[in-house]
């Protein structure tokens, strides 16, 4: 589903190049879940960012889905609209829409819009009585809710989570998590999902730890 | 929905969610598009009524032999002798209630093409016995053709005219080149005509278009600078679930034409109001000024859709240029510093005001060094002042009478003065000669496009032996004392004379003040817009400073002074600027275009209200932001803490 061969990325820093990823392979089978674990500033964002196309490496390749990924803006952002589903750590809704038309948002861009997918959602979500409100209006859990309903509801083949709960308390960073878990797994998508948390880490297929650039 | 649309609502949902600043953006553009098309549509209009005066009227293309007095017998002695001439006998006549210049014409010697197609083909006997009498004014006559004359003149046949005028005749019209017959002067046209004398108002009003317009893109300008702010992080969500950037450049276009033909078709109505009713002022003041007959109904001409939406969707792509570029360079991943863009953007705004001061007055610069009608820059430095022409061109014209009586004396030696249109076009000063004498002064000659030479009746005489058209005599005398003694002696009272050309000018002080009032009213909006704009921008910085116990209406308060302070001191930038371009437009843009300068006058007490005006209006402007402020929610100002990306 997602395969990266020897990708390096740095960035220009007032101190000189830094480079964030020296080298890192790895390889995700459709359906499989892992866990992208490493302290803060290890380049566990930037590494995702790559994987949806949100920024090209400078070095290596990005296969999704068995293409490589794309070189133009349109291409990758296709791609997106397809094949990726992101979920941020920071919930990234639309101010101006209400939690519906949000939720309803990524397929309908995708041209996938399925009303029963997307009343199941809700009800396993436990969105039914937030509809109508605006994403200022809900709570950081619930906005977080809406931000998983809203990728899961486009149906896509992989599922690349930043941090999802990074943003909650333990219980309902947990109650999250679990949601997001079943419904992958109902989808049958693949997870990348980035934690600090080792515990969530181990609820996932497989664990992989970003350390000096390189995974461990 | 497919999928740009729905991504297109998204984009649009934003507007519902602020109407405030939906209703500025539109509202800005279209009294911008509004106060342009309005103007471009008098202009227009005038202009067109010069074209029909001077295509019905080219009998006074022609020239022309006058004498002393001219009878039917001396006509047919001519035409006898082999003279291709027609008569004319022109006047003032009350017809219908109306002062109209009545023209008589011999249709059967009249030169072809002279007189419109008055359409004699069709009813001949009709005109020739008076029946019918064509003018713009239209009488309610089927047979009349309105759009042949321009307003003000009738035309009909000579028979009915001498019964109305007399029996004299005017001047007889001369075709070929020819010399005059014994005892006729031949009196060759002037080559001006109405457009080239009117230039100098329709630039002015023309200016004050493009002031208005170039206000009013400041509020679109500031509206749509801060859609997109606010917007930021909805692009960015957009890109991160699969809208390429072009995609999304292309729909906010389409975004931005919406408004742009929304707003421009209320402009393009606003404008036809505006200019219905400032026509009649304008019109008054070029009759007055100019005897310029324009007509005052106003035709919706469908050209003005095409420009006043033209207009309407340059202006906004000119506003949202930069907002658009932006846009182009904006990261789909969030910088590392948020409030660090934040800052960025309002120190580009600052800077922005101040290039654009600076612009200003570059244009001013480059006036003088590249002459007159070069580009955009130059034409946004010209407006500025058009409005500071009209009042001192009457403060000047007081003047100039005072300047001449000194040199009176050298006239009766046999000297000239020559005006100062002649003096520039061939680099004369006082004590050079011309043909016709040694110029003792230069007079100044506001309005005249031509070259012209004053000398005394004595050396008029020597230079030129033709018969003598006109006498004038001044006198202290009463007119009405006079008209009583002379009936047929024409009089004209220069105090009455004063008293009409007073109302003249109050007539063009209106249509300037109404101008001034909308001008002025556009830009209070503009402020009040960029004010909300920035109070906005700034609530990331005010809400750390809350934070650490600062109360809200402290800020308020601080807010308010600060706004003022800034205003005191833009009046300052300003006005130095507004003199610089006043002059710019008296000592160069005018002499170059139309060939005479207008004397600089200063009107302290004018600056000290206008001091006043500019703190008041940035008061009112700042009260409904800094209310907000003292008001706002502590939940908005931790927002800002929540929110922040
Ligand atoms: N746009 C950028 N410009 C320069 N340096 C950057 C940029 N983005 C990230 N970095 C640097 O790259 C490194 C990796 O950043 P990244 O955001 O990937 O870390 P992370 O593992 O996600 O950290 P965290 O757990 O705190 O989210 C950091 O040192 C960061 O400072
Ligand atoms: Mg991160």
């Amino acid at each position: 589903m997602l395969s990266l061969t020897d990708v390096c990325k740095g960035y220009a820093s007032s101190e000189g190049r830094v480079t964030v990823l020296d080298g890192v392979s790895l390889s995700l089978a459709a359906g499989e879940t892992l866990a992208l674990t490493g302290e803060s500033g290890s380049g566990k964002s930037t590494l995702l960012h790559l994987c949806a196309g949100l920024d090209a490496p400078d070095s290596g390749r990005i296969e999704v889905a068995g293409h490589p990924m794309g070189r133009s803006d349109a291409e990758r952002a296709a791609l997106r609209r397809g094949t990726v589903g992101l979920v941020f750590q920071q919930f990234n809704l639309i101010p101006s829409l209400d939690v519906a038309a949000n939720l309803a948002f990524q397929a309908r861009l995708a041209g996938r819009h399925d009303p029963r997918w997307q009343a199941d959602l809700v009800a396993t979500l436990d969105l039914g009585s937030l509809l109508v409100r605006y994403p200022e209006e809900l709570s950081g859990g619930q906005q977080q809710r809406v931000a998983i309903g809203r990728t899961l509801a486009a149906r896509p083949a992989l599922v690349l989570a930043d941090e999802p709960t990074g943003n909650l308390d333990e219980a309902s960073g947990d109650r999250v998590m679990a949601l997001m878990l079943r419904l992958v797994a109902e989808t049958g998508a693949a997870l990348l999902m980035v934690t600090h948390s080792p515990r969530l880490a181990a609820r996932l297929d497989r664990q992989v730890h970003l350390r000096g650039g390189r995974l461990t | 929905m497919t999928g740009p649309m729905i991504a297109l609502s998204a984009l649009l949902s934003h507007w519902a969610r602020h109407r405030v600043q939906a209703a500025l953006l539109l509202i800005g553009l279209a009294l911008a598009t509004a106060l342009l098309t309005g103007v471009q549509a008098i202009n227009a209009e005038a202009r067109a009524s010069y074209d029909r005066a001077a295509s019905a009227l080219s009998q006074d293309k022609l020239p022309r032999l006058v004498a002393e007095r001219i009878t039917v017998a001396d006509y047919v002695a001519l035409r006898r002798a082999g003279w291709p001439v027609s008569p004319v006998i022109e006047g003032e006549a009350l017809i219908g209630g109306q002062t109209l210049r009545l023209i008589g014409i011999e249709p059967l010697t009249l030169p072809s093409g002279v007189a419109p197609d008055i359409g004699l083909a069709g009813d001949p006997t009709g005109f020739l016995t008076g029946k019918v009498i064509l003018s713009a004014e239209a009488l309610n006559d089927p047979r009349v053709r309105p759009a042949e004359l321009p307003p003000g003149v009738a035309l009909t046949d000579i028979g009915v005219a001498a019964g109305i005028l007399g029996p004299e005749i005017s001047y007889l019209l001369l075709t070929g080149d020819r010399p005059a017959p014994p005892g006729y002067a031949l009196i060759h046209p002037a080559t001006t005509d109405l457009s080239q004398l009117t230039e100098s108002f329709h630039l002015n009003l023309a200016a004050f278009g493009y002031l208005a317009f170039g206000v009013g893109l400041f509020i679109v300008h500031s509206a749509i600078g801060l859609a997109f702010e606010q917007r930021r992080g909805m692009f960015r969500t957009l890109r991160a679930l699969g809208l390429s950037a072009r995609a999304l450049t292309g729909l906010l276009l389409a975004e931005l034409l919406v408004f742009a033909l929304v707003a421009g078709a209320a402009g393009v109505v606003l404008g036809w109001l505006i200019a219905g009713a400032l026509l009649p002022d304008v019109a008054a003041t070029l009759r007055g000024l100019y005897g310029a007959e324009v007509g005052s109904g106003l035709t919706l001409r469908p050209v003005w859709w095409l420009s006043g939406l033209g207009i309407a969707v340059l202006g906004m792509l000119a506003s949202a240029g930069q907002s658009l570029w932006r846009l182009g360079r904006l990261p789909v991943l969030a910088p590392a510093q948020p409030r660090a863009w934040g800052r960025e953007s309002a120190r580009a705004m600052r800077g922005q005001a101040l290039a654009g001061v600076g612009l200003i007055g570059a244009a001013a610069g480059l006036l003088a060094v590249r002459g007159l009608w070069a580009g955009f820059g130059v034409l946004a430095g010209l407006l500025l002042g058009g409005a500071l022409m009209l009042p001192l061109l009457m403060a000047a014209l007081t003047r100039a009478g005072q300047r001449l009586p000194d040199t009176w004396a050298r006239l009766d030696a046999g000297d000239v003065f020559i005006n100062e249109q002649l003096a520039l076009r061939r680099g004369l000063a006082p004590g050079d000669r011309v043909e016709q004498g040694v110029i003792a002064g230069i007079y100044p000659d506001y309005g005249n496009p031509m070259p012209q030479v004053i000398l005394s009746w004595d050396r008029h005489r020597a230079l030129y032996p033709l018969p003598v058209l006109r006498y004038a005599l001044i006198t202290d005398i009463p007119a009405a004392e006079i008209r009583a003694a002379f009936p047929r002696v024409v009089v004209e009272d220069r105090a009455a004379i004063r008293k009409a050309s007073v109302a003249v000018f109050e007539r063009t002080f209106a249509v300037t003040a109404a101008l001034n009032v909308l001008t002025l009213g556009v830009a209070a909006l503009a402020m009040f817009a960029s004010l909300l704009t920035l109070s906005s921008r700034r609530l990331p910085q005010v809400a750390p400073v809350w934070a650490m116990g600062l109360t809200r209406g402290r800020l308020a308060q601080l807010e308010f002074l600060r706004t003022l302070a800034l205003a005191a001191l833009i009046y300052g930038l300003a006005l130095p600027l507004g003199l610089a371009l006043a002059w710019v437009l008296l000592a160069v843009v005018n002499v170059e275009a139309f060939g005479w300068r207008l004397p600089m006058l200063l009107f302290p007490g004018d600056w000290l209200r206008l001091g006043m005006l500019s703190l008041l209006a940035a008061g009112l402007a700042a009260a409904l932001p800094v209310h907000r402020l003292a008001r706002i929610a502590p939940a908005e100002l931790l927002k800002v803490f929540a929110h922040e990306r």
